[in-house]
């Protein structure tokens, strides 16, 4: 079985036990430790943490495009949001008859807005597995259609960039406007439930942190499985030289195609397990700022190594915690500082740095065995 | 008529020559006669005297009639001075001298005489005050004057208009009064009148049409509606116009923004996604000229050009030199490098300036509108813009083509290894382009600030729109970018009103999406082998 | 669509899985037919009015000063360019001018570049498996398993273009010689009808020319492929071919043996009156 290759690397076993022992430690932590105690992880912090790990699958899922398919994409917030808005529809459907304006079934923003009914887009979002499934399928079906039109008239490089960009921007302003139906400027939030736990727990927001470390190994494990198929290796081949792979007749769009768009859903899926954690999904989350910050993530850590994305995902924002606590103003020079230098020092990012040890001590120097030499 | 008014000023002047002191200006003043002829019993007396005033072109006459309406026009019983009663409350009351318009102290009530008027005398200031500003030396206040006058003439104006029309030499001015009488007569039910109203797209004009239209003689109501889809279609052609004007003006606008981006990134190949940026250092460097020169703000602005320019070119060396050419070869890399760029100069501002946005104050040479008719009137400022993005762009042209800088940019971008060997320094070449779309983009900032508010988040809302004009006008062509920026403009416009402004720009985004994707390498592309690459 | 057109793709999961039996029908003679062709980039034409006939397992060397047309003709067989007016059969069954590149490649036409493009970040190893025919669609590369067969399939091409020893290394290290072989042996995997190769021997040492010349005169025969060399190096052309095509502005000037041609008061002409040996070379 295909999915199971990446368990006989030991890279992958390393990977996948190092995040599994700091789940485990982390609900230790939590659960056993008498509060007051330094070692107590607070309820916060575990929230903190989960956050973190819905950003570093969201970055995986940027590196399974970027790092292997050689496609740039500014736009994965939009996927991210997408699954958001899907997880946003169901958690505002829980809510129910105990919204300020308690009508069962509208929406406190709907009501406001003096809508008699739901938009039929927002019908079976009541049902949590169609709700799930849309997590996955709306981001798809988006990654489907754009990238089917861009890769079908070969749109790549750059070019691809700019359109990515300028799509989750159109997105970002149609999701700002209240007649779209998603809550215009405030999105959805007060959440209550997710499948009749209450999100206000600590426990609950414990069994969200260990379900997205779950989701982020699953996630890792799948993009591993395909990078390491024959089918990464075309990627590969389309990343490094994609008019000798269409002459080797392999049809790269679809190859291209197929990638998009399970990066996209599994960008979808960090999106729907963000949103009960930080209780709020709205427009910013299309930004175009945020997806290039992604990028950053991702070519902080190393591009195309996976593990060096999750890395750059918890690095970066745990940076961005710090900084944004203790002199917020200093963040975003310290953020435009780090795509500067990370782009022009540190092209393998966090990883390559790590490989490139590992390797001397192999005496192996064969450069142009990464990806970054290759190309971009 | 004419005569008086230009007479009167020169008499003034000769007074003044002849070295009269102010004191003796009271007695031997016109205006002292024209007052004293107000001051009699009887009421008939006082129309003449009105009448004297109106004519006698004199600067102060509207003041006066007005103040006589408003019954503070009165006459100090022993000294016999007309005074302005400036507030009538209490004993004794501020006033200022009546012809002078000078500060004279206070005056007890019971010294002060009113000059007292009746209706009918009302009525005849009232008309008179409408139609005394057609008397004024200057054009433009005259048919304004003519204007206002529409759809407010009555029975009483009719004659004096007349009159107005006879002397009047502005032809202007005579179709607008010519206009306002016919109103009149449409309202007395005379059908001949329409044809004089057809054509105006005044909205009196319409309003009088509209009310003729429901008159109970069918004549007139066929006719006025005929008038009436006739100056319809005149408005929507109208309309039409400016919708194209305001499409043209916020399509100068993109192809500003985009034109330094064309040359950077389409000649070049260099994404630099602080083209934005560089934009919001132009429009800072106006604020900042307007603050090195208080109360200048024309000379500030023209000033601004050329250093806007240097400003932004200098910044876009360092960013060339301390970022991009270190990634040459890597266009995602220089993306990302560039975008980190962007957020520091964008806090850099907030943090060295301000986050707030900072007000440029247009000269008043540009503010204020040009009017093509009635219906359209076109703003000054953006006429300037679009002036100026059609002037930067030829000069960009003129550059590119007939210069040798252009010409060895065309060699670098086309074969930089054969450039080289024939001794073309690239480095050199890539600076200078650099540097030059830069620039641009500083100069796009300048006009912009005539525009829309200063703020360190300018440039980024430009970023996005600036690549989408130059993919689309076909990257390495400058007229293609041209032609993208000011159709989008159109488009975006002509969309605007149905569709609202923030779903036309979703709906040109996604237009422009799906076209690249139609057309890969946009309106105009660079064909031939080379171009596959 | 996708759906319909995998549908027709059936029968050339058939084409894949028994090579032997192409589905191109050679029985009368010519395995690539020309004819009439005419391409024009901005004015210029590219090709002109080009016909040209490759029998079934010939070696043809195709001949001709810089902008003669020969890489667009490359072009136009591989489905890169399309062509303003003409025709382009493969056999007498396929209208390549109405395929995809894919597609063109599926059908059996190998093309090796003028640069030399490997997957530089594959190992030889990997950038042969790819080369591999196979079932080339989505679900069935991602589950694809490494049999022995395969394996042996990779040894044996490895082995013709001797690059054994750097198997596991990354093409990225290969000296451009091997490079240019390792994308031979690519199109040997595909197991081509026909193979498409431009100047092979640019920048090879003297030795790597003559290993290049056996490999592609081993390669060329009756039942096996079919093999057209563009080549400005004379010297190379002489060691190897037996028919040669001399194309001048987009079309054919002169063909025939390598020495008919040489004398061909013509193709001495273009070559501006001087030996074609000395001068090409």
């Amino acid at each position: 079985m295909w999915l199971l290759q990446p368990f006989n690397e030991r890279a992958t076993r390393l990977f996948l036990g190092v995040l599994l022992a700091c789940l485990a430690l982390v609900t230790v932590l939590h659960l056993a430790v008498p509060a007051g105690h330094p070692l107590y992880v607070s309820a916060y912090t575990v929230t903190l943490l989960g956050k973190y790990l819905s950003y570093a699958l969201l970055a995986v899922a940027v590196d399974l495009v970027w790092g292997y398919l050689g496609i740039l994409s500014l736009g994965h917030g939009a996927f991210f949001a997408l699954g958001g808005y899907a997880m946003g529809m169901y958690l505002m459907r829980q809510i129910g008859d105990r919204g300020t304006y308690g009508n069962p079934i509208l929406p406190d923003f709907m009501v406001f807005l003096n809508w008699d009914s739901l938009p039929w887009y927002w019908l079976g979002f009541d049902m949590p597995w169609f709700a799930f499934l849309m997590v996955m399928l709306a981001p798809g079906a988006l990654a489907l259609v754009f990238g089917f039109l861009a890769f079908r008239s070969r749109v790549t490089g750059v070019y691809l960039s700019i359109i990515t960009q300028a799509m989750t921007f159109a997105l970002m302003l149609a999701f700002f406007r209240n007649e779209m139906g998603f809550g215009g400027n405030n999105g959805l939030t007060d959440f209550r439930e997710l499948l009749g736990f209450d999100l206000r727990t600590d426990a609950t927001r414990l069994g969200l942190f260990v379900a997205t470390g779950l989701a982020l190994a699953l996630g890792y494990v799948l993009c591993r499985a395909i990078v390491t198929s024959k089918l990464g290796r075309v990627s590969v081949a389309c990343r490094d030289a994609e008019a000798r792979t269409r002459f080797l007749g392999y049809r790269v769009e679809r190859f291209q195609l197929f990638v998009f768009v399970v990066s996209a859903m599994l960008a979808g899926v960090a999106g729907a397990l963000y949103v009960p954690q930080v209780g709020i999904i709205n427009p910013s989350e299309f930004s175009p700022i945020f997806s290039i910050e992604i990028v950053l993530w991702v070519a902080l850590g190393g591009r195309g190594t996976l593990y060096g994305a999750v890395i750059g995902a918890l690095l970066v924002n745990y940076a961005k915690t710090v900084f944004t606590g203790a002199m917020p103003d200093a963040w975003l020079f310290a953020l435009g500082g780090m795509f500067v230098l990370v782009t022009v020092f540190l092209p393998k990012g966090v990883a390559g740095l790590l490989s490139y040890r590992l390797k001397r001590k192999a005496q192996q120097s064969d450069d142009s065995s990464t990806p970054q030499e290759a190309t971009s | 008529m004419r005569m008086i008014r230009s007479f009167v000023p020169g008499l003034l002047l000769l007074f003044l020559l002849v070295g009269f002191v102010p004191v003796a200006q009271a007695q031997d003043d016109p205006g002292q006669a024209l007052l004293e002829s107000l001051a009699t019993e009887s009421y008939a007396e006082k129309g003449e005297a009105i009448e004297a005033i109106i004519t006698s072109g004199d600067e102060r006459s509207r003041r006066w009639l007005e103040e006589l309406l408003d019954g503070k026009l009165q006459r100090h019983k022993d000294s016999g001075r007309f005074v302005i009663v400036v507030e009538n409350r209490g004993r004794s009351w501020p006033v200022i001298d009546a012809l002078s318009f000078d500060d004279a102290g206070e005056m007890s009530r019971r010294d002060l005489d009113r000059i007292g008027i009746n209706n009918a005398l009302r009525g005849q200031l009232q008309s008179a005050l409408a139609v005394l500003d057609l008397y004024v030396q200057d054009v433009g206040e005259r048919r304004a004057a003519a204007r206002e006058l529409l759809g407010s003439v009555d029975a009483t104006l009719v004659e004096p208009l007349r009159e107005v029309i006879a002397d009047e030499d502005d032809a202007e001015v005579r179709r607008l009064l010519e206009q306002g009488l016919a109103i009149h007569r449409l309202s007395e039910g005379d059908i001949d009148a329409i044809a004089e109203l057809e054509g105006s797209l005044n909205s009196r004009v319409r309003a009088a049409l509209n009310s003729a239209a429901r008159s109970d003689d069918p004549l007139i109501a066929d006719a006025a509606s005929a008038a009436l889809d006739d100056i319809e279609q005149k408005r929507r052609l109208n309309s039409g116009l400016e919708t194209l004007y305001f499409g043209l003006s916020l399509g100068s606008v993109l192809v500003l923004a985009a034109i330094g981006l064309a040359i950077t990134f389409g000649v070049m190949g260099v994404i630099n996604m602080a083209h934005g940026e560089l934009i919001m250092l132009g429009a800072y460097t106006t604020w900042a000229m307007q603050q090195l020169l208080p109360g200048q703000p024309g000379v500030a602005l023209v000033l601004s050009i050329p250093a806007g320019f240097l400003v932004a070119a200098l910044a876009g060396i360092a960013i060339e030199r301390g970022v991009i050419q270190f990634l040459k070869g890597r266009p995602l890399e220089t993306l990302l490098a560039t975008f980190g760029v962007s957020l520091i100069l964008q806090q850099l501002v907030r943090t060295v300036i301000s986050p707030q946005n900072r007000t440029v104050v247009s000269p008043d040479w540009m503010s204020g509108s040009l009017m093509i008719n009635e219906g359209l009137s076109l703003t000054l400022n953006r006429l300037f813009v679009l002036g100026f993005a059609l002037v930067v762009f030829a000069g960009l042209m003129l550059v590119m083509r007939r210069t040798r800088l252009g010409l060895e940019v065309r060699a670098v971008t086309q074969n930089r290894a054969m450039a080289r060997a024939m001794g073309i320094r690239a480095t050199r070449v890539d600076i200078l382009t650099f540097a030059l779309g830069s620039g641009v983009a500083g100069l796009a900032g300048v006009a912009l600030s005539q525009l829309t508010n200063v703020g360190p988040n300018l440039g980024q809302n430009y970023i996005i729109d600036s690549f989408m004009v130059v993919v689309f006008g076909g990257v390495g062509n400058l007229w293609g970018t041209l032609v993208a920026g000011l159709s989008l403009g159109v488009i975006n416009q002509v969309l605007e009103p149905w569709a609202g402004a923030v779903l036309a720009k979703i709906i040109v985004l996604v237009f422009i999406i799906l076209f690249i994707q139609k057309r890969p390498r946009g309106l105009f592309p660079q064909k031939g082998r080379a171009a596959e690459g | 669509m996708s759906f319909i057109s995998s549908l027709a793709d059936r029968d050339r999961v058939f084409d894949f899985l028994v090579p032997a039996t192409s589905p191109v029908d050679v029985r009368h003679g010519p395995i690539l037919y020309l004819e009439d062709v005419t391409v024009t980039f901005d004015g210029f034409k590219a090709i002109d009015d080009l016909n040209l006939t490759i029998d079934d397992g010939e070696l043809r060397c195709i001949i001709g000063p810089n902008g003669a047309g020969k890489t667009t003709m490359m072009d136009i067989i591989t489905g890169k360019t399309r062509p303003d007016s003409g025709s382009v059969w493969f056999g007498s069954r396929h209208n390549l001018l109405a395929m995809s590149e894919p597609e063109i490649a599926s059908l059996g036409i190998g093309r090796k570049f003028q640069k030399p493009t490997v997957f530089e970040a594959l190992t030889v190893f990997e950038n042969l498996e790819l080369a591999m025919a196979a079932d080339k669609r989505i679900l069935p590369t991602l589950t694809a398993r490494m049999s022995g067969e395969i394996r042996d399939r990779i040894e044996e091409v490895l082995d013709t273009i001797g690059l054994v020893e750097l198997r596991d290394g990354p093409a990225g290290i290969l000296s451009h010689g091997q490079k240019q072989w390792l994308e031979i042996g690519m199109l040997l995997m595909q197991r081509p009808r026909l193979l498409l190769v431009d100047e092979p021997v640019a920048g090879m040492t003297e030795q790597e020319m003559e290993r290049t010349a056996e490999l592609l005169t081993g390669l060329a025969g009756k039942g096996k492929q079919s093999v057209v060399v563009v080549e400005h190096d004379m010297g190379f052309v002489r060691s190897i071919a037996r028919q040669v095509t001399v194309l001048h502005q987009g079309s054919v000037l002169a063909e025939g043996s390598m020495d008919q041609v040489s004398q061909d008061p013509k193709v001495v002409e273009v070559y501006l009156g001087a030996d074609p040996d000395e001068e090409a070379a």
